[in-house]
């Protein structure tokens, strides 16, 4: 048998929290360059903490992700103009304390990597970008900014970064702050005092589909254990576990929500990603901005649709797609058994004549063809809240 | 979970047991441990011939795709077909009901060269302490 973990090498990066993963005996592995916990087997392994995710809640140490600043400089305006060059999202439709998903693109149209925007003032952002694409993202954003009056902070290192995620989520960080949660709408934040640590920010954000949080406490080790350590403690009445990157790519996997190097890469644009609700062509120029048009004008040549196998087998990142009549067509980007749906699904770049929902193809597992078919995404919505009685019969 | 003395075991985890000229095949506790949920189980068919340290089959986790060795030469005689709807049987019981085939040895004198259970036992200790320097 292979071994499923390749082996950590000393020069991997560590979160602040690495110590503690290793003391819960967590697995870890490689991802992006950072020793990462993939599963806990102590919260049950990644089945059961997709499941915690789903129903209860859980946390995940997300501290590898990188922060980016973009502030005023000698004249207001300047770090809106940079942000609104850089990202293809419309930053100036934020308010202050809301945040929008978005993307930094290449002059052709494809990803630099995507990003969640904070506005945190007037004329100061925050970008939350990926691991490891950090470096990248930071050059790109210094290269790209120099032009425009605001100065920009690596803060990446300065937290540690904490997603608390599922339906209970709620609950068990409002135990820990000094503001009340529930008028954060999804995607809003707020500083508040967590654990005691004064100013903190507080997103309603996350990656799993579910309702949930992203804290961001200072980096210190000892701080980032006492915070982790009061999060467990209180959601031990709601079940929480500790949560590694596997379960995270399933339940990002079943929300649909793009993975970079999977579904968005330096070769694939906004289009073909289905990501253009994000992609605000009408707020004047960006990076980017002047190869969609023309790649708008010329048509979509492929496009993400997602798959279900219909015969047993399980279609993986990388396996080939084929039509009926065994044409090779496209490639799958993301595939793994879904934990909530008990289906094995996949996404997947076709054509777009093969995009309808129900269109019958095939996945090439290891030699053997097996069908699949188009399903509609995102595979997983979370329930809408039922409004509490007392609201509804006021 | 105890690593039975009178099996034998592979260095990539595989477990032979031998009852007269037939064997039966599985993967280890520490296997599973490694691989976690295992999801999807494809096993050869019957008369299938396998070959010595060449693969034979594949036990999916819901993260990932491992492929099974064969720990000696033979003929598949048997399949366990419980696996089909039942994966999960790896988990729970990888030395027994998670047996994966059961093999004809061609040469039952190459077990000799695998490791016995306290072997086993050892060799798994030190990839642990590697894992975790």
């Amino acid at each position: 048998m292979d071994s499923v973990t390749s082996s950590t090498q000393t020069e991997l990066r560590r979160t602040p929290l690495n110590a503690l993963h290793r003391k819960l005996g967590a697995k870890m592995v490689n991802f992006g360059g950072w020793d990462m916990p993939v599963e806990y087997p102590s919260s049950g392994g990644l089945m059961a903490e997709h499941k915690a995710v789903r129903g209860g809640v859980g946390m995940f140490d997300v501290s590898h992700m990188g922060d980016i600043r973009i502030h005023t400089g000698k004249t207001p305006g300047g770090a809106l103009a940079a942000v609104q060059h850089l990202c293809m999202n419309d930053a100036s439709k934020l308010a202050i304390g809301q945040a929008q998903y978005s993307a930094m693109l290449y002059p052709q149209g494809t990803f630099v990597d995507d990003v969640i925007v904070h506005r945190l003032g007037d004329d100061d952002f925050l970008l939350v970008i990926n691991a490891g694409t950090r470096e990248k993202d930071i050059q790109w954003v210094r290269q790209n900014t120099s032009s425009f009056d605001c100065t920009v902070e690596d803060l990446s290192d300065a937290y540690t970064q904490l997603a608390i995620q599922g339906p209970r989520a709620v609950d068990v960080l409002q135990k820990l702050v000094n503001t009340s949660l529930a008028p954060i709408k999804n995607y809003w934040f707020t500083h508040g005092t967590v654990c005691g640590l004064p100013n903190r920010l507080i997103a309603r954000t996350g990656y799993t589909g579910e309702d949930g949080f992203e804290i961001y406490v200072p980096s210190d080790v000892a701080t980032s254990v006492t915070v982790w350590g009061a999060v467990i403690e209180a959601g031990r009445e709601f079940g929480i576990v500790p949560c590694g990157l596997g379960a995270r790519n399933t339940l990002r996997l079943e929300a649909k929500m793009a993975l970079y190097e999977h579904e968005i890469s330096d070769s694939i644009n906004v289009w073909e990603a289905g990501l253009d609700r994000y992609c605000k062509m009408e707020k004047g120029d960006f990076v980017g901005r002047s190869a969609l048009a023309k790649a708008s004008a010329a048509g979509l040549k492929r496009t993400l649709v997602g798959i279900e196998t219909v015969e047993r087998g399980i279609a993986r990142d990388g396996y080939k797609v084929f039509d009926s009549a065994g044409e090779e067509i496209g490639v799958v980007t993301s595939g793994s058994p879904s934990p909530t749906l008990c289906k094995n699904i996949a996404l997947a770049y076709v054509p777009p004549e093969f995009a309808a929902v129900g269109t019958l193809l095939c996945v090439e597992v290891r030699s053997q063809r097996i069908k699949a078919q188009v399903v509609p995404t995102p595979f997983y919505k979370r329930p809408k809240k039922i409004a509490p009685q007392a609201a509804s019969t006021a | 979970m105890g690593y039975p003395a009178n099996f034998r075991y592979t260095k990539e985890h595989e477990w032979v047991k031998v009852d007269g000229g037939t064997a039966t095949i599985g993967i280890t506790d520490y296997a599973q441990g490694e691989l976690g949920d295992v999801v999807f189980v494809e096993l050869p068919k019957i008369g299938a011939k396998l070959e010595t340290g060449k693969s034979f089959g594949n036990v999916e986790s819901v993260k990932a795709v491992s492929e099974i060795y064969a720990p000696a030469s033979g003929e598949v005689t048997e399949a366990n077909a419980e696996l089909t709807s039942k994966p999960e049987l790896l988990n729970s019981d990888p030395h027994g009901a998670g047996w994966l085939v059961k093999v004809k040895l061609a040469n039952a004198t190459e077990l000799n060269s695998l490791m016995d259970g306290p072997a086993y036992e050892a060799y798994i200790a030190q990839k642990g302490k590697e894992a975790s320097a």
